[in-house]
């Protein structure tokens, strides 16, 4: 799953860093139908987490009512410098992973 | 017949070509404005939001796409081309094009799909398909902000009258051409939306009706679906003059690709 | 305009909701749980005060299948005080519960944004839940219309 993620360029301790992640996905509804009439099943992102040096720090439960290539932004205060890591699964099982390296002075 | 009677039914029928004539003209929209300003606020942000514009997504799968190695001899696009950066800019501009191996219309999703073919050797890529839509939005973007500027000449001429005469000739169930929609009557309200003047700068598209990003030629069936037209397949005959009439008409006008629309 | 219906009169309400074209149920997990329900299994009966939150949706939507939202709380974020949880509701979606983000001290700002899917006209519902165990609500009226012309692609 291509991811694009995006974090508040050279942070100093103590700031307040935003962060950006677009997945794209199609977050299925199940409702939709194919050519032959037949619903094309549910398939949505249903949970992201992000962890900062193992700690989580956001957590999202998704449905359907997400739109498709879902988007998030929120917010995180720069303590250490390490990594961000971010963990998403579909309802098919099909999981997807990507890491920021953060680098934060003072 | 008397010769006032003669006179006044020759001067009708003088007026009567000359008005034909003037519809036959080519015209362009004054003054030219891009889809964006026809859609509302919201989308006007997502477009120009370099991260937040989903149509991103296929640009980063297109810049993988542009490294990997594909085909029987393995090559990549950057193999032959290099750093799309450089050597892509402006190609979008000039498309569609006649190619001068088979003298024929192709626009960039058919140059993109022959190179793979005959350069590449490897799998065709279908209109629509996540490859292709990713390296013609990453090929395209490479001209982002620069003119659309195709030219018309000896060699395109039959397609852009083509393309112009499809333009104007009613269509479907609902017996109406794209010029009575977007010549005529850009600017007004068709329900809840704005006519806009249906450029074709932005492709491909993120739309959000599709829920995914398409090509040109999606939407030109889209608009067919819409007046209840029989849908002509994508990389058609048709579909590549009606996109060189289009990529005239907003001749100037600047490459918005990824574009975010309706 | 819907803030004068609400504003007339119960009849007139009952009127005017009834009025409303009404969303027809969609897909077999769509249960007849109300907004009201899944609120209540939130703040466990708790009372929801009005305030701190605020909900920012477009009046309206180019499209009903992405629209901007834009969720902010007013918390100092503190260890001491923070938003722990924000549940969007939008009640007239076949599955009305559209997401849950948890948050915690180390959030700094208690803001998130997002697109959604809006299955038409309808209030908007961001409840918060906070660290001293009180919960807060803020709603938006978003107007949803449907593509002028018809898509088979």
């Amino acid at each position: 799953m291509t991811a694009r993620i995006q974090v508040t360029p050279n942070p100093k301790r103590g700031d307040v860093i935003e962060i950006r992640i677009a997945i794209q996905h199609p977050m299925e509804t199940g409702f939709r139908l194919d050519d032959g009439g037949r619903a094309i099943p549910k398939n949505v992102v249903n949970k992201l987490v992000c962890r900062y040096n193992n700690v989580e720090i956001f957590r999202a439960e998704m449905g359907s009512g997400i739109a498709a290539n879902p988007f998030l932004d929120f917010f995180t205060v720069a303590e250490a410098s390490g990594e961000l890591v971010f963990d998403w699964v579909d309802d098919q099982g099909q999981t997807g992973s990507e890491r920021v390296a953060l680098t934060v002075t003072g | 017949m008397t010769v006032p009677l003669r006179r006044a039914v020759l001067i009708a029928a003088l007026a009567w070509h000359c008005a034909g004539a003037a519809a036959q003209q080519p015209t362009r929209p004054q003054p030219l404005k891009s889809g964006l300003e026809f859609t509302g606020p919201e989308v006007r942000e997502l477009q120009q939001d370099d991260f937040a514009n989903p149509g991103m997504l296929w640009i980063t799968r297109g810049e993988n796409l542009w490294q990997e190695a594909a085909g029987r001899e393995g090559k990549s696009c950057a193999a032959c081309h290099g750093d799309a950066k450089t050597t892509m800019k402006g190609v979008a501009v000039r498309y569609p094009r006649i190619d001068a191996g088979s003298a024929r219309l192709i626009n960039l999703e058919g140059r993109i799909q022959q190179c793979r073919e005959r350069r590449q050797q490897a799998e065709p890529l279908k209109y629509e398909s996540p490859e292709l839509l990713a390296l013609s939005a990453y090929v395209a973007q490479q001209s982002r902000g620069m003119p659309m500027s195709a030219t018309i000449d000896w060699q395109n001429r039959h397609n852009f009258e083509a393309g112009r005469a499809m333009y104007n000739r009613r269509m479907g169930q609902m017996n109406l051409s794209c010029a009575q929609c977007h010549q005529d009557n850009w600017g007004k309200k068709l329900g809840p939306e704005t006519i806009s003047q249906g450029h074709s700068v932005a492709y491909p598209i993120y739309r959000l009706e599709w829920q995914t990003m398409g090509s040109l030629h999606r939407r030109f069936r889209s608009c067919l679906s819409g007046v209840r037209a029989e849908l002509l397949p994508q990389g058609s005959p048709e579909f590549l003059d009606l996109e060189l009439y289009l990529a005239w008409r907003a001749g100037g006008l600047p490459v918005e690709t990824p574009g975010v629309r309706r | 305009m819907l803030k004068n219906i609400y504003r007339r009169g119960f009849l007139a309400q009952l009127l005017a909701v009834c009025a409303w074209p009404f969303a027809p149920a969609r897909g077999a997990d769509v249960g007849s749980e109300s907004v009201e329900a899944m609120v209540r299994k939130v703040t466990g009966g708790a009372k929801v005060e009005t305030g701190r939150v605020k909900l920012e949706l477009p009046v309206l939507a180019d499209n009903g299948n992405s629209v901007s939202l834009k969720v902010n709380v007013d918390s100092p974020m503190t260890p001491a005080n923070y938003v722990k949880s924000i549940h969007i509701y939008a009640a007239r979606n076949p599955r009305p519960n559209v997401a849950n983000f948890y948050l915690g001290p180390r959030a700094g700002r208690a803001q998130l944004s997002t697109r959604v899917r809006l299955g038409g006209s309808q209030r908007v519902l961001a409840l918060v839940a906070l660290s001293d165990g009180t919960f807060w609500s803020a709603t938006a009226d978003v107007v949803v219309t449907l593509s002028a012309c018809y898509d088979a692609t």
